[in-house]
């Protein structure tokens, strides 16, 4: 123990490891009333280094080329000792990042966390949240199936539709004319390691500015307010260890969900591997029907929900506007909400059913986008695009002209 | 407050999930595979051999791994299965030349390696068993699922030949499911003519050439994914675990919680 004390100490001389495991670890003062809301954090976190690992080993088995990819990755699954796990790990783990994130920014919305002082906290979150749909995207072409390469296809084109550059830039991506070998290897690179890097950085980034600003609460009270003689917020816990006992608990429930779903339902009916996918890509035969992986599929569909030329420009033009429109105006989220609460629990109703509404639309576009398109659903999610913009564009009115609950002083 | 937008957002959800599960328009016969069919895998293995392997490799999956995981002793494998010129731990592609096969089939006949789950086990069993006599045909045959196939109906011996015909079929309503007369439940049935019935018998009866199409469907379902059994007993060990460390997790923050009001 002494020998250990004496090691500490030289390395404290030298690296400020115990300084930092006390100011993000033990002396992080957490509100003591965190929910069950608050794990998607850490859980993203876990999702994370699950990637990064398996990703490691997928790469040492995977061939990174047209002619050898799609037979590598069945290499993986069927002659590598424990591959089918390392693979289902991370197809699986894909979606999970994306479940988890999509809860933890709902969290976000349902308790004001982007708002004063943590619009830095929210706008590194949405970076991450766009390099992880990149990284995603990216990573979806290279087990080099049917749905893999038609997805790439059609998401790339879509840079075409830009007036004047559009075809050029489209050429630029995929380094060809069309999907190919050279596009695979490039999309290689950048998902292991360009975006990854940016991921990670990112991520230490998000984390950093909010242990400098402290966690939000359910109840949005500032907890900093109220400090005991030696600086320490009195409804503030450290996070070690009681946020870390509390999240392994989390960790288990989710494990358990994540490795039935790995051991017994990989494919999960076809939402994260798609059936198409298990043929090789061909150039010459396209698939009937392409859809995105489930999570895009909200996106997809507010694209394909425009369907009228403007201004001289064609309709597909407008729907990547209205698909980029869509993940952008969530960066300026921080600045839309006017109300003096952050909670949901103080906010009035007209911020109570305009999240529920956007709820709906999200999810309603998120079940159009995996279905052909019918004139009838085209229709719908019309609408629930609608929805899905009024809710950001009319959210400086409501949330400025509701009359809110007072916030307690203490949680 | 905030349960009840939980339970609304969860409804909204669910209801959702039920307007995505849409019907596909073609009637495909259920199969449920069994991987614990040994003897049914192995059968599977040997009708693919004798009948489907000259045409469709399995290039993806090698051989002494299918004769281990289905109990085939490897010397018998050697002797009886393997063809000749291969080695036991080869992958399973045949001799013939992509660009012939085109040319004699219209089409290269695909790699069946992963059929299984492109398509589903209902949609292989159907088709093996939906080939028709049509001498409009280059090959005299033709298929009920799948219009225009290219690929002859090798199995026409065992099962013999059909032919598509006018005849008293079950009625069908606009979801594909037979109509019933509301006093008597008998089917009801109509005059249809595209209806694919026996006009020769073959070498086995129906039910013998059922089992046969289940056999190789089910030996297809294991190619496709050949680690689901190993799967499936690695996962419940797994769960287990986490439901043991759960346990002492939740016990672990309990104590540590007590003190905090």
């Amino acid at each position: 123990m002494a020998a250990m004390k004496n090691f500490m100490a030289w390395v404290d001389a030298r690296l400020p490891v115990t300084q930092a495991f006390e100011k993000h670890m033990s002396k992080y003062y957490a509100p003591k009333n965190l929910n069950v809301l608050y794990l998607f954090g850490v859980l993203s976190l876990l999702v994370l280094v699950n990637q990064l690992l398996t990703g490691v080993w997928l790469t040492m088995s995977y061939n990174p080329s047209a002619e050898g990819a799609f037979a590598s990755v069945e290499y993986i699954m069927r002659d590598v000792e424990y591959g089918w796990l390392i693979r289902y790990m991370h197809s699986t783990g894909a979606s999970a990042f994306f479940v988890v994130v999509y809860l933890h920014m709902f969290r976000g919305l349902l308790y004001g966390s982007y708002q004063k002082p943590r619009e830095l906290v929210w706008l590194f979150g949405m970076a991450i949240y766009l390099a992880l749909m990149a990284e995603a995207f990216m990573g979806y072409l290279l087990p080099w199936g049917q749905m893999s390469y038609w997805g790439a296809q059609v998401i790339i084109s879509l840079f075409s539709a830009i007036p004047m550059i559009g075809p050029d830039l489209a050429q630029w991506v995929r380094g060809d004319y069309l999907i190919s070998g050279i596009t695979l290897n490039r999309f290689f690179s950048l998902h292991v390691i360009a975006l990854p890097l940016v991921l990670v950085a990112l991520v230490v980034l998000h984390l950093l500015a909010l242990h400098h600003v402290g966690s939000n609460n359910p109840k949005g009270v500032d907890i900093k307010k109220h400090k005991d003689e030696n600086g320490i917020p009195l409804d503030g816990i450290p996070f070690h260890p009681y946020y870390t006992v509390h999240d392994i608990v989390g960790v288990a429930v989710f494990l358990f969900v994540f490795c039935g779903v790995i051991f017994f339902f990989p494919e999960m009916g076809g939402y994260f591997l798609e059936k198409p996918n298990f043929e090789a890509a061909n150039a010459l035969k396209t698939p009937a029907h392409i859809a995105p992986v489930w999570y895009f599929t909200p996106f997809y569909a507010i694209l394909r929900a425009v369907t009228y030329p403007l201004f001289g420009l064609d309709a597909k033009f407008w729907g990547v506007v209205a698909m980029g429109g869509a993940i952008a105006i969530l960066f300026v989220l921080p600045w839309l909400d006017r109300s003096p609460v952050k909670s949901m629990l103080y906010k009035g109703w007209m911020s109570k059913v305009a999240l529920i509404l956007f709820c709906m639309s999200f999810v309603t576009l998120g079940v159009l986008g995996v279905l052909p398109s019918t004139e009838s659903r085209t229709t719908i999610a019309q609408i629930a695009s609608l929805v899905y913009f009024l809710y950001f564009i009319l959210m400086p009115f409501y949330t400025k002209w509701e009359s809110t609950k007072p916030v307690p002083e203490r949680v | 407050m905030m349960k009840k937008m939980f339970a609304t957002v969860a409804l909204v959800f669910a209801s959702a999930m039920t307007f995505a599960s849409g019907g596909s328009a073609v009637h495909l016969e259920q199969m449920a595979p069994d991987l614990h069919d040994k003897a049914s895998l192995q059968r599977g293995m040997q009708v693919y051999t004798n009948y489907c392997a000259g045409c469709h490799e399995m290039g993806y999956a090698r051989y002494e791994r299918a004769a281990n995981d289905l109990g085939i002793p490897v010397d018998l494998f050697e002797e009886n299965m393997l063809p000749s010129g291969k080695k036991i731990g080869e992958l399973m592609k045949n001799a013939m030349d992509g660009t012939d096969a085109k040319n004699w089939f219209g089409a290269t006949p695909p790699d069946l390696t992963l059929e299984a789950r492109l398509r589903g086990h209902d949609w292989v069993y159907t088709y093996l068993k939906s080939f028709y006599e049509d001498k409009t045909r280059p090959w005299g045959v033709n298929n009920t699922i799948f219009p225009s196939v290219g690929m002859p109906n090798v199995l026409e011996h065992l099962q013999g030949v059909r032919h598509m015909t006018c005849a008293q079929a079950p009625a069908l309503d606009e979801h594909g499911k037979p109509k019933f007369d509301t006093l008597t439940g008998d089917v009801l049935t109509e005059e249809q003519c595209n209806v694919v019935v026996q006009k020769t018998a073959g070498q086995l009866s129906e039910e013998e050439f059922d089992q046969v199409a289940y056999d190789v469907t089910n030996f297809l379902v294991y190619m496709g994914e050949p680690s689901r059994l190993q799967a499936e007993s690695l996962g419940i060990k797994v769960l287990l675990f986490i439901v043991l460390f759960g346990i002492f997790a939740y016990l672990l923050n309990k104590e540590y919680w007590r003190e905090i009001h």
